[in-house]
């Protein structure tokens, strides 16, 4: 595989390990907002070996704040890849057996083009100049991605939360191009609700001081008590009440009585703020608010007149749909809506629920039951499409 | 994960008879196709373009897991979601008696397929007349092994009444066989109506709207 290296590449963080190439050199990709972009830097990790017909990709899209270290050692944090469990050899999605591609959503901090590298006219970091993004553009740039590594087809995108908006997207508006499509825990358009605990995030960053109106980097601060509340607020939204109680109750941390203070008092406030610290360390302030704002963006029955079903009519795709019982930032009645618009051109289309009380947060951790029917599915689906069977 | 070779074969015997119905190749949607017996077989054996619709979360899990197009959903609500002449077969096995409201589901079945596959528990076989007519209660058997408080089936009917209510909704009734649990004494309905509505333990119909 070619890698190109890019002059651009800024090295304002560590330099970031795994593959990039630098697209669009020619050929602009034309954003939503109406800027075309060239030049742009993605960063991407692939695993597994593609076959001669170039029949066995299944791309993998990541979640507002991940990134591409799918299944190896993440080079910030020294965490195991974020779906690790579900990716590699002999796993559900067989690295063995297919040919797994991940990228850096466009806007992202991971070494795809984004706000914090460098704007090559002006040779400073792009900020808030950098032009919008949505859904659709990160999915052109994958598409961009996939064309480079000389693929027609995917045999199958999948993706979680964000990235089941991209999964959705792909299907939408490259149904020859896919095989197979997992939408998990996601939604087509996003919520009120949903946009609004996002607003809560971007405030926190923008009230930081050290955000300096999005020109931080030139300043060489960062925003990380804004990021970090950002972080912390959504991080309660990817859990259940239950999980929550389960984990931490009302149990003290590292104390027998309450200081009568603002200390964290309580084991789940210590908990959440390491959420909030670590996370600084490995994400940029401003990727947080394009990507959100990507995400407040989305909804995909906009650009079909408001019917949802108009963007999979006549799709070939076939579609396994997942959500989970405890998800209630992207619940149950979100998936039914994209599966009854499937229904309603009759779409091929799976839909399970799956028990758990994890929250949104069960599509990234070890769900035997949900890994055992994503296992049924792709290889239901890899026999139609003349891959060969999973070894005993 | 995939299901044995020797388990495909040896199917329920009214599975088997409405697999009989269905021309291989078609569009088929199994309303209600519980751990998807039927449609493992139709989608193998008959090269059918499968889905179906389950209720149960063990039914969806054990469909989708074993690579067919299952959605989790109730047939009550979601059938009016597909469009219409969607699918060549729509398959309604033991199931219509336990829905809110049989015509209307009938109704959407002929909608959504051109044909629809009907089968069900008749509750005219001489043992329910027994149960009810001589012992006064309500009939629990192998084929209804639920007592009155706590079966799903809440709108029983007879070979005859099914009958009946094709005719008045102007359904065209193609086939229509009775049997009895174990698969053995099928008959047809339209050659002997008595004796099918007597002896069957259950019926299968091909309706076309």
């Amino acid at each position: 595989m070619a890698t190109t290296t890019n002059n651009n590449t800024p090295q304002t963080e560590a330099t970031i390990p795994g593959l990039q190439v630098c697209l669009a050199r020619e050929e602009p990709v034309r954003l939503d907002c109406g800027i075309d972009l060239k030049n742009i830097n993605v960063a991407y990790q692939t695993y597994g070996q593609l076959n001669e017909s170039k029949s066995n990709a299944i791309l993998i899209c990541h979640a507002l704040t991940g990134d591409h270290f799918v299944a190896d050692v993440h080079p910030v944090t020294g965490k195991p890849g974020w779906w690790s469990e579900l990716v590699g050899p002999g796993k559900t999605i067989d690295t063995d057996r297919f040919f797994v591609i991940c990228s850096n959503i466009l806007g992202g901090c991971m070494g795809t083009t984004g706000p914090k590298e460098i704007n090559s006219e002006t040779g400073k970091p792009w900020g808030l100049d950098f032009p919008g993004v949505t859904i659709a553009d990160m999915v052109r740039v994958q598409a961009r991605l996939i064309d480079h590594l000389g693929i027609d087809k995917l045999f199958a995108v999948l993706g979680g939360s964000m990235g089941g908006m991209q999964v959705l997207e792909w299907a939408a508006k490259f149904s020859d191009r896919v095989f197979a499509a997992i939408p998990i825990a996601t939604e087509a358009r996003h919520s009120a609700q949903n946009i609004a605990f996002h607003e809560v995030g971007r405030q926190a960053i923008m009230a930081d001081p050290d955000w300096c109106g999005g020109d931080y980097l030139s300043h060489d601060i960062r925003p990380h008590r804004g990021l970090a509340v950002a972080r912390m607020t959504a991080h309660i939204t990817y859990l259940s009440q239950s999980a929550l109680h389960r984990k931490f109750g009302r149990k003290l941390q590292e104390r027998d009585v309450v200081s009568y203070g603002f200390d964290a008092d309580f084991q789940v406030e210590s908990y959440l703020r390491h959420q909030g610290i670590t996370f600084v360390d490995r994400f940029d302030a401003n990727s947080y608010l394009y990507t959100t704002r990507a995400m407040d963006y989305f909804d995909l029955a906009g650009d079909y007149d408001g019917a949802l079903a108009n963007a999979f009519r006549d799709t070939k795709t076939r579609f396994c749909v997942f959500s989970f019982t405890s998800d209630w930032l992207f619940p149950t009645k979100a998936s039914r809506e994209i599966v009854r618009a499937l229904n309603a051109v009759a779409a091929n289309v799976s839909f399970a629920e799956i028990e758990s009380d994890k929250g949104h947060d069960a599509f990234l951790l070890h769900e035997p039951e949900f890994f055992r029917l994503m296992a049924g599915f792709i290889d239901g689906a890899a026999e139609l499409h003349g891959l060969p069977r999973r070894e005993d | 994960m995939m299901m044995h070779e020797s388990q495909r074969k040896s199917i329920r015997v009214d599975l088997q008879i409405i697999a009989n119905m269905i021309e291989p190749g078609t569009r088929v949607l199994d309303v209600g196709c519980g751990s998807g017996t039927l449609l493992d077989y139709l989608v193998h054996f008959k090269q059918v373009d499968g889905r179906g619709i389950e209720l149960s979360t063990e039914g969806v899990n054990a469909c989708v897991s074993n690579g067919l197009s299952v959605i989790q959903g109730d047939a009550n609500i979601d059938l009016k979601d597909y469009p219409d002449q969607a699918f060549d077969y729509v398959v309604l096995s033991q199931t219509l008696q336990a829905m809110n409201n049989p015509k209307a589901a009938l109704e959407q079945l002929l909608r959504i397929g051109r044909h629809a596959i009907v089968s069900f528990p008749n509750f005219a076989h001489w043992r329910v007349r027994y149960h009810l007519g001589l012992r006064g209660r309500m009939p629990v058997s192998e084929n209804l092994p639920y007592q009155w408080y706590e079966t799903p089936n809440i709108h029983f009917c007879t070979i005859k009444d099914f009958a009946v209510l094709c005719k008045e909704m102007g359904i065209k009734v193609e086939r229509s066989m009775s049997l009895d649990h174990e698969g053995s004494a099928i008959r047809r309905v339209d050659l002997t109506p008595f004796l099918a509505n007597l002896f069957g333990e259950q019926a299968v119909f091909l309706l076309k709207g």
